[in-house]
């Protein structure tokens, strides 16, 4: 592998191997493919979106990755070791932000991160950690009793309490309101900035592009493009749609060569207008429902 | 392994995270009122009823039933704040997430079984703190006659909550919704107890409760609460003819043992594993 030129190196430890490289997965559940010969490779110190509707496989990738869920086959290698079978020096170097709550609801913000910060050896200070996401003024609230939103964020400083090298974040934002998903994130970028490479899945195209350097598309267990965010799905880019109306319905040519179709179309109705005449470059949004193959479709 | 890890010590031990883990369970615990009311007065109450309902029993050996009943209530009261609490409290951690929290950090499943043990030592200690007060004063039951007898009371009921832990934790592995798996606890506590001779004189159950009893730790929980608390010539009446205090520790120290190897080997983070 010799892609990690333009990553910055993690802060902890140097290593020119990618932070996670996968050849092959394959998963199954009930007899039915989910993961179908994935191949996926994440650079140090970059942020990686794996981005796919529901049911694409993104959370069964992500936790095979976090050494928690089994594989069929494939190769794994996540900060060079394999999830399936590394220690616990390997886990302290991995973060995750899960969805589910703290140590228990009884306990306030303040307690449930000192009681986490005595699982690593190199805890960030709480102090810290409750200003980074914001919940300084929650600390002494009890977990039971914060929003949805402020649970992630308890998420988020737990995912990152250990000083982590990689970052997983699954669906980080699902269910936060725009404020709360704009502060997110900022937090994700303060992260790469501190050389912290970051996977995250989403299914939102706005939150691939706003934090992404690179945007993975899942679709029926293989990723079917990688690219930055402002290339993806460049071929389909290319094709522009001429479109106008005649003898009183639409027409839609797909093209690579508007021009052309468009001095064919002036040449043939020289005295007067075209009616209803529009040239469309596809956006993201188009790139992404053609190819995770649900043309038209909203995202789910 | 080290070459990857050189920035980063080791992560923290075993013991160091199982501290961690009683002190986080007793203030779980502590704030959970129900929980609290229910372990503490639960026994109390028994005791209370039963005392008051059939005080003027005697029993084989010329045993009052307050005495007899104590040594039971006791050994229950230690089922309900080990197995049956710890049973519940782990499928419940379960289905919230929190065990899954713990499995990515990568606490040691012993870590995390030890804090439930410190957590039901504890808890345990503070429930018969209560108990036997009331029954000496309220019924009138003698306590432990001598430091021997004190003695065989403290190792019998620290087994008992051990034993009970290792089970609650291994049938937390079984599958099912927190809320079945509660049902299905609370049902099988209740038939051991009828088994385990806690409300009836053992010796006077049929012998096939006696043997299926004497598989489960409760039985020789009871029996090891009696020897403590009841007189010497009681022991007379017991099946055995004596107290079998060496087949009682053997059996609950087995439980404990076989039980953690179990444990380790079948005890899940998480609902469902693909």
């Amino acid at each position: 592998m010799t892609t990690t030129e333009a990553a910055p190196l993690p802060t902890t430890t140097g290593g020119l191997t990618p932070a996670v490289e996968v050849r092959g997965l394959r998963k199954s559940y009930g007899g039915k493919a989910v993961l179908d010969g994935l191949d996926l490779e994440v650079r140090r110190g970059e942020c990686f979106a794996l981005l796919g509707p529901n049911g694409a496989g993104k959370t069964t990738t992500i936790e095979v990755l976090e050494g928690v869920r089994r594989r069929d086959a494939g190769e794994v290698a996540v900060l060079g070791e394999d999830p399936a079978t590394a220690g616990r020096a390997w886990r302290a170097r991995i973060g995750v932000v899960s969805q589910g709550e703290g140590a228990g609801q009884a306990l306030s913000v303040r307690e449930t991160l000192d009681h986490f910060a005595r699982y690593t050896s190199t805890p960030r200070p709480t102090a810290e950690l409750l200003a980074a996401v914001g919940l300084e003024e929650k600390a002494d609230t009890r977990v039971g009793r914060l929003s949805g939103g402020q649970r992630r964020r308890l998420a988020v400083a737990l995912g990152v309490q250990g000083r982590p090298e990689l970052v997983f974040l699954d669906e980080p934002t699902t269910g936060m309101d725009p404020v709360a998903r704009r502060q997110f994130w900022q937090l994700v970028r303060d992260l790469r900035a501190g050389g912290t490479t970051v996977l995250l899945t989403t299914h939102y195209l706005d939150e691939a592009a706003e934090l992404a350097d690179r945007v993975g598309v899942i679709a029926g267990g293989r990723l079917v493009e990688v690219a930055p965010p402002a290339e993806l799905g460049a071929a389909l880019r290319r094709e522009a749609t001429v479109r106008w109306r005649e003898d009183g319905g639409w027409r839609a040519v797909p093209t690579e060569t508007p021009a052309a179709v468009l001095r064919d179309l002036l040449a043939a109705s020289p005295h007067g207008e075209v009616p209803g005449l529009t040239v469309t470059r596809p956006d993201l949004e188009d790139v992404y429902l053609q190819l995770v193959g649900t043309p038209g479709g909203e995202p789910r | 392994m080290t070459v990857l890890t050189t920035a980063r010590p080791a992560p923290p031990s075993t013991a160091h995270i199982a501290l961690a883990r009683v002190g986080v369970e007793l203030r779980l615990f502590a704030r959970e009122r129900q929980q609290v009311v229910f372990s503490f007065a639960y026994p109390v109450v028994m005791m209370v009823v039963f005392g008051s309902v059939l005080g003027g029993d005697v029993l084989p050996g010329g045993v009052p039933f307050p005495q007899y009943f104590l040594a039971g209530i006791a050994a229950t009261g230690i089922m309900l704040t080990s197995f049956q609490a710890v049973g519940t409290a782990i499928a419940d951690e379960r289905e919230a997430g929190q065990l899954e929290r713990l499995q990515l950090l990568g606490t040691p499943p012993a870590a995390y079984f030890a804090g439930k043990a410190g957590q039901v030592l504890v808890t345990t200690a503070a429930q018969l703190a209560l108990l036997l007060p009331v029954a000496r004063y309220g019924y009138d039951v003698p306590l432990p006659v001598d430091l021997g007898h004190w003695l065989t009371f403290l190792w019998v009921a620290a087994l008992g909550a051990l034993a009970g832990t290792v089970l609650g934790i291994a049938v937390s592995a079984l599958p099912g919704s927190a809320s079945s798996l509660t049902t299905s606890i609370s049902a099988f506590a209740i038939v051991l107890q009828f088994f385990s001779g806690v409300f009836f004189a053992f010796p006077e159950l049929p012998g096939w409760m006696q043997q299926v009893a004497a598989v489960f730790p409760l039985k020789w929980l009871t029996q090891g609460m009696r020897s403590a608390f009841l007189p010497e010539q009681a022991g007379a009446f017991e099946i055995a003819g004596g107290w079998e205090h060496g087949r009682t520790a053997l059996v609950l120290v087995a439980w404990v043992i076989i039980g953690v190897m179990v444990c380790v080997r079948t005890f899940r983070w998480r609902r469902a594993d693909g």
